[in-house]
């Protein structure tokens, strides 16, 4: 059963001047489940798109069964037989599980549903699956979801299944059932890659493992080789130098003291788990983690935002020097209390800034409230614009043009600008210099600094784990929800932020419960 | 006794209101099915009663000896490339340049009510003759009535006695309701108007349907001016006499819950309402006033109620209004 089911050739494909895959090799044989490893940004789904035909390589050959292909849409990829199941269900939430899985197949004329429920319920015995043709999908739990998405792959006769990080949005339970129809698939002869960064997922269920580092192709090894190791180091790399500047903390006072707070999303599924830390005064608190572990909701329930189910958040004011309680406060309580926190989130032009609003107006956004005239405040707003265009060096025809005309990394100045501007005593930024140039990014480093000497706390969700060792005086990784190590900044190698990240132990604990 | 013939001829005038209606509801539920809102239905139906005329005015005029059939079919295929046509322009607007679905269809209303009272107003001076449009041979074609069945009594008063467009009317609903429940087309149109971005990943030419929809639904819309001006008035326009008929028919959507075959009986009832002010005796003419906005009372009533009752089944299409883009992944 050695024979290649589909085989990649030096594949590269650009966005702009952003090179997301750069020369990839990869190969898939028929009857094995390959693991697709590798941070966030390192290219995964670029790459598996390019396979299901959602994207096209700039350079580079795929080739299937031997015969090199050109795959220009989702249609093609089903010709060939593969098929993709997305992080996020293209499914009708209206429609039962068989009308979904043979939607846009077959011409004209009626539909036989019943025949085609025949053959649901003939492959779902065949691999273990368990579904109810005739139910609605609004009716489904995530699981049963994917399992329709995987089922409606199936039915169209694919050979080459791709799923990219399926097991995300699983409970432990869950994921076992799909691990076990996924091995049935292999048996059957299928080529089975699947997208993750779950390295217990990996040695747990795959037969090779390639991985990925910044839209490089590091290499592939079969399972059997790797320990979690050897998988960190291939995904992470060696230590980069990047030589930011890290001034000591000056008398660092417990500014945010968060205790035990958890929360979970509308499917009931837990966001945040027993999660507790410290901000202090005068230091840089770094975030790690893959990419939705819960670092959003995590500095939004900070900013109140994010209603919780138990667990305390405390401001301790430095100038009053009383500590306050921020759960269940919305943000307007939370200012009206004198905490003077600033949040820099990660959807810039949905959250932070208004994109059709001009720069003055989108500083007005702060201080529109100030005053007692029914006429806002202009001026002020004005000036504070032209300060932090001139001092940021934004790039801007004048003060009064559209935000969303500016470029991602000046609206990130504007935005870290206008934060900064109203002197916080907590700064909450989330991943401040994605999409920026070097340049910007050591500008917003140096911000950043700025604020740690005048004693501001400050916590930094980064994904690159250089920045992070090399800015942070403290790093604190979340996985899955929770806390899986507080590291020094000094002293934490790149490899144990790694490990870290893709450790998730409720896995392995709530296995045990049942 | 008296009781009964009146409460039967109330039946037979609100089948006769709620025509129009019905025509116009289907060919919306079509519509929106696809996703799009097409506000501009009550224009439509203006301009699908002023093409059959123009249609119909024209063979009158330039034939000699008009046969009634060919007056027929000629006047409802002008009637249907018409109306058509506007839905078709709503199309292009709103699918390929991907315009606002409310502004587009509220302009092409005002569009279509103007165009239709222009034509209406000056057709004649074209062609140099004086007084209103009065197409009685046309008009008079569209009311044959079922032989037979007409003759049936109070029966055949009632049920019977109507032009072909009221059965034609009922027919294109069950066709409709059949061809969305049972047909593969009807489930990917569905499936569009509920979930855009999957019906294309599904392979569907998403465009395409909505156009096909839309065009369709206009057509089918446009026929319920067509049998105003031809069938209720025959063959005699009047400006504005069409009157708020086609927001109703929106209305009536919403009150048949994006089924055609209950449009078919709230059509009926919408139409009963719409008269009733004529059927009670004695009425004040303030109350009369009153009672003529029962329909919009009870289509508020209605939207309270779907709204509040979270029956997923019940709901608008969920992609109704939303331009398809394609790059949004």
């Amino acid at each position: 059963m050695n024979n290649v089911a589909i085989e990649l050739r030096g594949i590269t494909k650009r966005f702009g001047n952003v090179v997301a895959n750069s020369n990839v090799n990869l190969t898939v044989r028929n009857g094995e489940i390959l693991s697709l490893l590798g941070e966030n940004g390192s290219g995964k789904t670029t790459l598996m798109n390019m396979i299901s035909g959602i994207y096209h390589p700039d350079e580079g050959q795929i080739l299937i069964g031997g015969k090199e292909v050109s795959i220009n849409s989702p249609h093609d990829a089903f010709n060939y037989k593969i098929g993709m199941i997305h992080q996020h269900f293209k499914l009708v939430d209206l429609f039962t599980a068989a009308e979904n899985i043979v939607l846009g197949l077959g011409r004209g004329g009626k539909f036989d549903i019943r025949s085609a429920s025949l053959k649901v319920a003939t492959i779902s015995a065949k691999y273990g699956f368990d579904i109810v043709p005739s139910k609605k999908i609004y009716e489904m739990s995530v699981s049963e979801k994917q399992t329709v998405e995987i089922i409606k792959v199936l039915y169209r006769g694919a050979d080459i299944l791709i799923l990219d990080e399926p097991t995300a949005v699983l409970t432990p339970q869950e994921t076992r059932k799909l691990f076990n129809v996924l091995r049935r698939m292999r048996d059957d002869g299928k080529a089975i890659i699947i997208i993750t960064h779950k390295l217990h997922e990996v040695l747990d269920l795959s037969d090779r493992v390639a991985v990925l580092r910044h839209g490089e192709y590091v290499g592939t090894i079969d399972t059997c080789d790797a320990d979690e190791n050897i998988l960190t180091e291939m995904m992470v790399g060696k230590k980069v130098e990047l030589n930011i500047d890290r001034p000591e903390p000056v008398d660092p006072k417990d500014r945010l003291v968060v205790k035990n707070i958890a929360c979970k999303n509308r499917d009931g599924i837990r966001l945040l788990d027993d999660v507790s830390f410290t901000a202090r005064s005068g230091e840089i608190l770094g975030i790690a983690g893959i990419a939705g572990s819960g670092q959003r909701e995590l500095l939004e329930a900070i900013a109140g935002l994010q209603k919780l189910e138990y667990g305390s958040i405390v401001y301790n004011n430095p100038k009053t020097g009383l500590a306050e309680e921020l759960r269940d406060k919305t943000p307007l309580e939370i200012r009206e209390l004198g905490v003077r926190l600033s949040f820099v989130p990660e959807d810039r032009l949905g959250m932070g800034l208004v994109g059709n609003m001009s720069v003055v107006d989108n500083m007005m956004l702060r201080s529109y409230r100030r005053g007692k005239s029914i006429f806002v405040d202009k001026q002020g707003p004005e000036e504070l614009a032209h300060k932090i265009i001139d001092e940021l060096e934004v790039a801007t025809p004048d003060a009064e043009t559209p935000v969303r005309r500016l470029s991602g990394g000046n609206v990130q100045k504007v935005l870290l600008g206008r934060e900064i501007s109203s002197s916080p005593t907590l700064l909450m930024a989330a991943y401040p210099v994605r999409g920026l140039d070097i340049n910007s990014s050591y500008l917003i480093y140096d911000l950043l600094n700025d604020q740690k000497k005048k004693g501001v706390a400050v916590i930094f969700v980064g994904e690159d784990l250089d920045v992070l060792l090399d800015l942070c005086d403290r790093i604190m990784v979340i996985g899955g929800g929770r806390i899986t190590g507080m590291l020094d900044g000094r002293t934490a190698t790149k490899n144990e932020v790694g490990y870290l990240m893709t450790k998730t132990d409720r896995w392995e604990e709530k296995s045990d419960e049942e | 006794m008296d009781i009964f013939a009146k409460i039967m001829a109330f039946i037979a005038a609100a089948i006769v209101q709620g025509t129009p209606l019905l025509f116009g509801a289907t060919g919306e539920i079509i519509t929106e099915k696809s996703g799009n809102l097409n506000l501009g239905i009550p224009g439509i139906m203006y301009i699908g009663g002023i093409s059959g005329i123009i249609g119909g005015y024209l063979y009158e005029h330039f034939c000699a000896d008009p046969i009634p059939i060919l007056c027929v079919v000629i006047s409802l295929l002008a009637s249907i490339l018409g109306s058509a046509f506007i839905a078709f322009i709503y199309s292009f607007l709103t699918i390929t340049l991907k315009a606002n679905q409310n502004v587009v269809g509220l302009a092409l209303t005002t569009l279509g009510v103007g165009l239709g009272n222009f034509y209406g107003g000056s057709l004649l001076k074209f062609f140099g003759e004086t007084g209103s449009i009065s197409l009685y041979i046309t008009g008079n074609a569209y009311k044959t009535k079922i032989p037979y069945l007409s003759e049936l009594g109070i029966v055949g008063e009632t049920f019977f006695s109507f032009g072909f467009l009221v059965y034609l009317a009922i027919i294109i609903a069950v066709l409709a309701q059949r061809f969305l429940d049972n047909t593969r087309h009807g489930l990917n149109l569905r499936a569009i108007g509920e979930n855009p971005a999957t019906a294309d990943a599904a392979g569907i030419n998403v465009s395409l349907y909505k156009y096909v929809a839309t065009c369709v639904g206009g057509a089918i819309a446009g026929l319920g001016g067509l049998y105003f001006v031809m069938d209720y008035t025959t063959g005699a326009w009047t400006n504005n006499g069409f009157g708020d008929r086609g927001w109703l028919a929106i209305a009536i959507v919403i009150f048949a819950l994006w089924r055609p075959k209950s449009a078919i009986l709230s059509s009926y009832i919408f139409g009963g309402l719409y008269i009733a002010s004529v059927f009670i005796s004695g009425l004040s003419g303030s109350t009369k006033e009153l009672i003529k906005m029962l329909p919009y009372l009870v289509t508020i009533i209605v939207l309270v109620f779907t709204s509040s009752r979270k029956k997923r089944e019940h709901q608008p299409p969920a992609a109704l209004g939303q331009s398809y883009f394609r790059e949004e992944r």
